[in-house]
């Protein structure tokens, strides 16, 4: 097992054995396994852990959520059927992230029903909540934040989105609080708050600034967006406070990142890019999953022999399929050694940080049995 | 046009995380160059992934040569659009900014415009592209072809028709007439989005996915790129435990049951997996457009893996 070599062995029993543990955030890069991941976690902690637990996934592909139970997007935890809990008691909820349906929570918690009904009218509100480059990172957050406050789960395990880079979720919350502390912001406040136009008001040299703007934008635009900025600013205290309070409970001992990777060199490097940044924000890192990495289960003969073999079998010219599964054999050695050397990257830069790996499944998983073999293989 | 079976002028080239699209895009790049023509290769997210593998500094926000063809003349530039900075070039190109430019970066205008307006951000992008793309000289064009390492499959459709999103909220103005003529760039013969894929479920599924939605779009789809590909073995389907014992015997190594039944799980395995990868080939076949299947590299993608495969894609 390519991770284990130098690394500590991770123990994720017992992280998720360990009452105290409340949340666990996986991360990583697109198509290593993130979804999968926290749905075997989710899946042994109910089975093997009693533990009452909600699984957060963002977009899983649809017949692992199918296998969930979870048929529509809906925003609500659903229960997992057809799991083991009997001995320990333990349950399984999951959910799909609804964007733009927490979004207009986020709104309605933090403002009066006629504002509410503003903001949802505006042109800016509806881009917004679909389409603002962070918005699927801060709403996962916001879902965050909401689960654990109801205090209604032993452990939430989250599935962080497929974002440009594994960190945007971490930077989403920052970048609203940037966003609402602009001075861009206030300016554009000023027509709501002095009723009249902050383009009337700016100083000469400021002019050619304010000009520009109306020309790229419009003033339709301009209208919308400081109509949509005057409504939000109710709200904006919430919203601050909220990215304040969950940004401080991802740092708590309560939650656990587990880094999730596969033995590539773009995955192990955005994933020793994560572990830099989990430190540098004294977030509380676990250890890394690697997953879908290969194991032999002929070790005694090396690749050279076999190669060696196999063009020996060639050359007598009547054992094509020994010859072709010798090469099957020397091709997965050299395999698993880059997997090993790439690996490697990781824990040299990071020595102290558990791993565990997790050996490449024959075919995907979408049902229960599959997550719980998976679920196994981490422990 | 630089290759006629690849006549698109844009080639954006998607695909899930993990399948190699920025590898793809640099040797297609690349195989479009040979012969004497000059292609651009342009990364969007900040990643730096073409500075990455080839090896280089990080690329800053300009035109340079990073490659050239195997064969004759020819040369392939790289760009990594950053939004601000192309925000900044498009005000001092129709404003004439200066100073104000500067200022408005200073006051966080920059970041507030591309963070706020949703799709600015995406239209910049994809702005800067298009102008590379049309960009003449002296009545020539100075590219031959611009290849986008683009998005991947999970928001290719939105990042490539976020200019009807901006559209929606720009109702009149200089960006409205951007989105506009980046709209019609992407929906035009000029334009072919190709989808990089692996024979693995969730690729292929997303890969399926965003085919759909780009026709329903109706920007074009050039070809299915099926990457990661490895030499055809155990052509017959089977294997047995007999025959590898004989076999093993044969080539001189030893014959044990742990030998025999090791070698045998393995090419189990073997089998077991090219049977799934055949049924997702033949779900992508069911398209009906054209494939092109490029092989995994033993030794890792280096400048002259990046040679074999621009020169597969060409004569493919």
């Amino acid at each position: 097992m390519a991770a284990d070599q130098t690394a500590p062995r991770l123990d994720v029993d017992a992280l998720l054995a360990d009452r105290a543990t409340r949340i666990v955030v996986c991360c990583g890069a697109g198509g290593v396994g993130k979804t999968t991941t926290a749905a075997a976690l989710g899946l042994r902690a109910a089975e093997q852990h009693g533990r009452r637990t909600v699984v957060l996934t963002i977009d899983p592909a649809r017949r692992l959520a199918q296998s969930m139970g979870l048929t529509e997007l809906d925003n609500t935890p659903r229960q997992v059927k057809g799991i083991d809990t009997e001995a320990t008691g333990g349950e399984l909820h999951a959910m799909m992230l609804d964007m733009k349906r927490t979004f207009d929570e986020v709104v309605q918690a933090h403002t009066s029903p006629q504002r509410a009904a503003e903001i949802f009218g505006n042109p800016f509100y509806q881009a917004m909540s679909s389409t603002f480059s962070g918005t699927q990172e801060y709403m996962a957050m916001e879902k965050l934040g909401q689960l654990r406050a109801g205090d209604e789960w032993d452990l939430i395990v989250v599935d962080t989105p497929p974002s440009r880079s594994a960190l945007d979720f971490l930077d989403a919350p920052a970048r609203l609080s940037r966003f609402l502390d602009g001075r861009m912001l206030r300016l554009l406040m000023a027509p709501a708050r002095g009723g009249r136009s902050m383009f009337s008001l700016v100083t000469a040299s400021f002019g050619i600034f304010s000009r520009a703007v109306q020309k790229i934008l419009g003033a339709q635009l301009l209208t919308d967006l400081s109509g949509f900025v005057a409504a939000l600013d109710s709200m904006f205290g919430g919203f601050r406070q909220r990215a304040d309070e969950t940004y401080r409970i991802l740092q708590d001992p309560q939650t656990a990142f587990l880094l999730v990777a596969v033995p590539e060199r773009d995955a192990v490097r955005e994933a020793a890019y994560f572990a830099e940044r989990l430190v540098a924000e004294r977030m509380p890192l676990a250890g890394l999953v690697l997953n879908r990495t290969h194991e032999t289960a002929l070790p005694s003969v090396t690749p050279a022999q076999a190669d060696a073999a196999a063009a020996a079998l060639d050359a007598a010219g009547d054992q094509q399929t020994t010859a072709d599964a010798l090469r099957i054999h020397a091709a997965l050695l050299r395999q698993i050694d880059r997997e090993v050397r790439v690996a490697a990257t990781f824990t040299e830069a990071f020595p102290d940080v558990p791993a565990v790996a997790v050996t490449a499944q024959p075919a995907d998983v979408h049902d229960v049995d599959g997550l719980r073999t998976i679920g196994a293989a981490l422990a | 046009m630089a290759s006629n079976e690849w006549p698109a002028r844009l080639h954006v080239v998607t695909g899930k995380g993990g399948t190699g699209k920025t590898t793809v895009a640099a040797a297609l790049a690349l195989g479009l160059a040979a012969g004497g023509h000059r292609t651009l290769l342009v990364e969007v997210e900040g990643r730096q992934g073409i500075a990455q593998l080839f090896g280089t500094d990080p690329l800053p926000y300009a035109e340079r040569r990073i490659a050239i063809p195997a064969r004759g003349d020819g040369e392939v530039r790289a760009l990594a659009v950053d939004p601000e900075e192309a925000l900044l070039e498009y005000l001092e190109m129709f404003y004439r900014l200066g100073a104000a430019g500067r200022a408005l970066r200073k006051i966080g205008a920059i970041d507030f415009a591309t963070t706020i307006a949703p799709g600015l951000r995406d239209v910049l992008l994809t702005g800067k592209v298009k102008e590379a793309t049309t960009r003449s000289s002296d009545g020539r064009r100075v590219y031959d072809a611009v290849v986008l390492d683009a998005p991947p499959t999970g928001r290719i459709g939105r990042f490539l028709n976020v200019t009807a999103e901006t559209a929606k909220l720009a109702k009149m103005g200089p960006i409205k007439t951007q989105s506009e003529g980046v709209s019609s760039l992407l929906r035009s013969p000029m334009t072919s989005v190709h989808v990089v894929t692996l024979l693995e479920e969730m690729p292929v599924q997303e890969s399926l996915d965003a085919i759909g939605e780009l026709s329903g779009l109706g920007i074009p789809v050039g070809r299915i790129i099926v990457n990661g590909g490895r030499p055809p073995l155990l052509a017959a389907g089977k294997v047995t435990k007999t025959e590898l014992k004989r076999g093993l015997a044969a080539a001189g190594l030893p014959t044990d049951a742990a030998t025999v039944n090791g070698l045998h799980a393995e090419a189990r395995a073997h089998l077991t997996r090219r049977e799934l990868e055949e049924s997702l080939r033949s779900e992508l076949a069911e398209l009906g457009r054209p494939m092109v299947a490029l092989p995994l590299l033993a030794g890792g993608v280096d400048l002259e893996g990046l040679h074999e495969l621009a020169g597969l894609l060409l004569s493919a």
